[in-house]
């Protein structure tokens, strides 16, 4: 090799540096020193840390019952956003996808709550749910179902539901871009030549719509669970996963446990437990999507 | 195009940017210019990043109040000018990222000369011995202990290690209260009338306390409210009450694991709260309710009693500056023990053992914790001196807080803690009792099992 060549490689290498060396320092590296940390007992401040092995995710699987309590809740929120929040954002989509008057003002509507930060959407929605002077209690009094009136947040029976109406209110809007891009993208002749041949909008909609929009709909599933499973901010400007544990979520365990008690390997053991959870779901849909194409 | 821009453009010999490296007519030395800077900067880098210390006649200091932050600098610029030496504040907020910053640092030894640490004793105990923190105990005990004596002893309680303390640190004195707090109670005088009810006599006993509330109740006025979304209040209520009807001792045995959870003293506690839910005395929501959104309630007078500290008076002050209230103890629910409240040092500062300025930063602690400043300090935030001979000079309903510190304990001045999880367990239990999920008795009995359990692990963790 010519010393122009090693000189062009190593200055190609030495340009790339720069970013080997951020990637490695902000991702990489903390990346193992959770694997790490998730095998010792630590407090976050001592030099000293006690190897426990793989005792911390013993205690999460086997002894933690407020981990599981949380998991379920978060998978609870899940499935409703997975069901009611995509259909909502999919029904929304159809209608902004035909030609109707303002569909711009609609689709710039549709995504505002997104956007807005999950604390300002939990304060702003806390008004709404409170006991004692909520706009949703308010309405009640007005429509004489005022035994229906409670403290939405705070009683055991509504809180969760509470909280997912919200994280829906908040998330329909990425699925609606999702889905209102991936209706646009199906040619409009495979709709006209269908009506053309006599098919009904039912016809149209299961025949084409939906075979066409399958990876679009796996697409959207799978950020609806990687998203809700992570829900947090909502929380904490909420419920703070009150009362008892019936709002509590994987996350808000974590930190409590990072913070609350200052276990950071136990902290670290549940985040890899999450992430592998996480991951185990994100496989079965992507097997899923892989099937249902060939299938189509 | 580009190498004729560079080559035309820009004369030979002055600077090109980077393509003055890069050109291959520069030869190896170019290229070792390019490597030697880019090693340059990227030691200069980690040595910006290496000591968050003040230069000479410096002191840098980390804190994480906000609503202190423009007094803080008043008094640092007035120390410049007296001592010369410059005090750089440093905010950091809110108290979270605060905490994660302190940690950090520590864990890369860049703490700064002064910073505090938030959390629980076990954390102040873990700095200590990882040797972060100065021991301030000779520089307190200095002529004939004029600084320590300065203080509310109740404010140095919460800094100070006995020996043979549970955490094994070095007996000592590690910290420097600037302000103090204690929780108790308030009570609306307005709607106290507005209930035909005396509003110059709070309820001292647990039953004044509900006969009182009936008539409230009567009146439509709405009961009490408090923050009791974030737990740490419904521990600090249970742990007044757990003192009044048991006392600490057998309240420090139960962490010891010699009394259970189940013994009929902590169902009576638990009780409490059931009561509490059967005679509907919380505002709605409660349960789950921020501190700050119960303020705005008892500040807008939606609630004719409120469980809350001592900045609450700077904090209705600004919410509602006519509100017309008063501060009382819990009320009694026993005759057997006093009812302690929970209070002690607010903030505390701590000088870092590794820094290059700690005389300076003593000295300047020293000074700010002296009378006028503190004086001063009080008058702008409304927070109580840790000084006790600022207290004379305090409006009455400070006043009323701050004749109350002797009353007071905390956690971290007690010799034994509750593990995290117990506590966790406890006061989530509490706010089952309080949705009527639970009795105290189940509650008594999930907290105890759990604290078996744990006891098991660590025994034979230890084993």
């Amino acid at each position: 090799m010519s010393w122009n060549r090693v000189k062009d490689l190593f200055t190609t290498y030495l340009f790339v540096l720069p970013a080997v060396v951020l990637f490695s320092v902000f991702s990489l590296i903390p990346f193992f020193k959770v694997f790490q940390l998730s095998v010792f007992e630590w407090d976050g401040i001592s030099p000293h840390m006690d190897f426990v092995g793989l005792g911390n995710f013993a205690t999460a699987i086997f002894h933690d019952t407020s981990w599981w309590v949380s998991m379920r809740n978060a998978a609870t929120i899940t499935l409703l956003a997975l069901t009611l929040q995509n259909f909502l954002a999919l029904v929304l989509a159809m209608i902004v996808d035909r030609e109707i008057e303002g569909k711009n003002f609609y689709r710039v509507v549709f995504y505002l709550p997104p956007v807005l930060s999950g604390i300002v959407v939990g304060l702003v929605w806390n008004w709404i749910f409170d006991g004692s002077h909520g706009l949703l209690n308010y309405a009640l009094h007005g429509m004489g179902l005022g035994h229906w009136a409670r403290a939405w947040l705070a009683d055991p029976h509504t809180a969760l539901y509470g909280i997912a109406v919200i994280h829906m209110w908040k998330g329909f809007g990425w699925g609606f871009v999702i889905l209102l891009a991936g209706l646009q993208a199906i040619p409009r002749e495979l709709n006209e030549a269908a009506r053309v041949d006599g098919a009904g909008e039912w016809t149209i909609f299961s025949k084409i719509t939906v075979p066409l929009m399958l990876p679009v709909f796996f697409l959207v599933s799978i950020l609806t669970i990687l998203g809700t499973m992570q829900i947090f901010d909502i929380i904490v400007s909420t419920t703070n996963g009150g009362p008892g544990y019936h709002t509590e979520v994987p996350i808000t365990r974590i930190l409590a446990a990072m913070v609350g008690s200052s276990r950071f390997g136990y902290a670290c053991s549940l985040g890899i437990l999450f992430g592998l959870i996480l991951l185990a779901v994100s496989l079965v849909q992507m097997r899923l999507s892989k099937w249902s194409s060939r299938y189509t | 195009m580009r190498d004729q821009i560079n080559n035309d453009v820009i004369p030979r010999g002055r600077w090109r940017g980077i393509h003055h490296f890069m050109d291959p007519r520069q030869g190896h030395s170019g290229m070792t210019a390019f490597i030697s800077l880019l090693f340059l900067g990227l030691a200069f880098a980690v040595g910006c990043v290496k000591s968050n210390s003040g230069g000479q006649n410096e002191v840098v200091v980390w804190h994480w109040m906000t609503d202190r932050e423009d007094a803080l600098q008043r008094l640092a610029d007035e120390y410049q000018k007296t001592h010369g030496t410059r005090v750089r504040l440093e905010l950091y907020a809110p108290s979270d990222a605060y905490s994660s910053r302190v940690r950090a640092a520590a864990q890369t030894n860049t703490l700064p000369d002064i910073f505090g640490v938030l959390g629980e004793s076990r954390d102040l105990a873990s700095f200590i011995k990882s040797g972060h923190i100065l021991n301030l105990q000779d520089a307190m005990n200095e002529d004939n202990n004029s600084w320590r004596k300065a203080f509310f002893a109740k404010a140095l309680a919460n800094n100070i290690f006995e020996a043979g303390n549970q955490y094994d640190v070095p007996p000592g004195l590690y910290g420097v209260p600037i302000d103090v707090t204690n929780i108790q109670m308030l009570y609306n005088k307005d709607l106290f009338k507005q209930a035909g009810l005396d509003p110059e006599k709070a309820p001292e006993t647990w039953s004044e306390f509900i006969a009182d509330w009936h008539k409230l109740q009567t009146a439509g006025i709405p009961g009490l409210v408090s923050g009791w979304g974030e737990t740490w209040m419904i521990d600090c209520f249970a742990s007044n009450y757990a003192f009044n009807i048991m006392g600490e001792k057998k309240v420090l045995d139960t962490f010891r694991g010699k009394v259970s959870y189940t013994d009929p003293d902590w169902i009576k506690v638990l009780g409490l709260f059931e009561q509490i839910r059967k005679e509907d005395l919380l505002v709605p929501g409660v349960v789950t309710m921020i501190n700050k959104t119960a303020e705005q309630t008892f500040a807008n007078g939606k609630a004719a009693f409120a469980f809350n500290g001592s900045w609450c008076v700077n904090v209705y002050r600004g919410m509602s500056p006519n509100l017309n209230y008063s501060a009382m103890l819990p009320p009694k629910l026993s005759n057997r023990y006093p009812m302690r409240i929970w209070g002690g040092a607010g903030s505390s500062f701590m000088v870092n053992a590794r820094s290059k300025h700690q005389k300076e930063a003593v000295d300047f602690l020293r000074w700010l914790t002296g009378p006028d400043q503190q004086a001063a300090l009080s008058k702008e935030t409304m927070n109580l001196p840790a000084n006790k001979s600022s207290v004379g000079q305090l409006p009455p309903l400070l006043a009323a807080f701050g004749s109350q510190m002797d009353m007071t304990t905390h956690p971290s001045q007690w010799p034994v803690s509750e593990l995290p999880t117990i506590i966790e367990a406890f006061d989530k239990g509490i706010q089952s009792i309080l949705i009527g999920e639970k009795t105290p008795a189940q509650v008594a009995e999930d907290v105890e099992k759990q604290k078996r359990e744990q006891m098991g692990r660590a025994g034979s963790a230890h084993r």
